[in-house]
């Protein structure tokens, strides 16, 4: 019910939240989705983030979850081993349009935002006139 | 090579070695599936002060008590588990790409650590492990005299 705009690489270089001069690497954060009783629950890990700089945006029909992170670089330390590297989080989803976009429920919580996407009831169709001329 | 106990950036990985340890001691220990290699999982980055060695790790999902740090002598063990993901006859994935499960990964430092001055940090996900070198391993500026 959630398709992919597009596959995202891993690392995108990617200009974060529209300002030009911030370019930092950034990341796609994994996310687990799945679907009961009519609504579909997305969860994104987005460690690193505090809660007041994560995005959900929704324009028609693509949801664009961004995360801007604070990096952990303590004053007087210089990096000894890296596993992991640190940037901001950006994934893109295309929603079906069966999602009742009004009810869409978002928190966020230890570095994992949680998105409800209810399914809206099934639109009947309708049925047009036609006037006899 | 000079014998300190911290190397710059720019020449040997001083956790080189810990590493083939710990893919050792982690194949005896590790049940779960990991995602990424396999393994060496939390991974860790490590920072280096005058005083301290931090280690940080990124352990989105969890709370402090589904995270068990352990400290003996040299050996510094993390055990995360992650809390079971939703289940239910009713529930349909589409996707699943966050971890699940349980692992443990013990690394050898390079000093002996006080386990009185831990300093462990838990915030948006993020663990910050700060850790003081001890006293008689920091160094010492040694004057030379002139005769």
């Amino acid at each position: 019910m959630a398709q992919e705009l597009t596959t995202q690489e891993t690392r995108d270089v990617a200009e974060a939240n529209g300002d030009a001069n911030r370019r930092a690497m950034a990341f796609t954060p994994a996310v687990d989705i799945f679907e009961r009783d009519d609504t579909t629950v997305i969860m994104a890990d987005m460690p690193g983030v505090a809660p007041g700089d994560v995005d959900v945006t929704l324009e028609r029909q693509v949801l664009t979850l961004r995360g801007k992170v604070t990096p952990y670089a303590p004053e007087g330390y210089r990096a000894l081993s890296s596993e992991y590297r640190v940037g901001d989080y950006i994934r893109v989803f295309t929603l079906s349009d069966e999602i009742d976009q009004a009810n869409i429920n978002a928190a966020f919580k230890n570095g994992v935002l949680r998105l409800e996407l209810p399914r809206s009831p099934e639109t009947k169709p309708k049925k047009i006139s036609v006037k006899a001329a | 090579m000079p014998q300190t106990t911290f190397f710059p950036m720019n020449t040997v990985d001083p956790f080189a070695d810990m590493r083939r340890m710990q893919s050792a001691m982690n194949r005896l220990f590790d049940g779960a599936r990991s995602p990424g290699q396999t393994g060496s999982y939390p991974p860790v980055n490590f920072w280096a002060s005058e005083d301290s060695i931090v280690m940080t790790s990124e352990l989105p999902g969890l709370t402090e008590q589904d995270i068990d740090l352990t400290v003996q002598d040299t050996m510094l063990s993390i055990r995360v588990t992650y809390p079971a993901a939703e289940t239910g006859d009713d529930l349909v994935w589409h996707r699943r790409e966050r971890a699940d499960g349980s692992y443990l990964r013990t690394i050898e430092l390079p000093f002996r650590v006080d386990s009185d001055h831990i300093d462990a940090r838990f915030e948006n996900g993020v663990l910050a492990v700060e850790m003081q070198r001890p006293e008689n391993d920091k160094p010492k500026h040694i004057t030379i005299k002139t005769t």
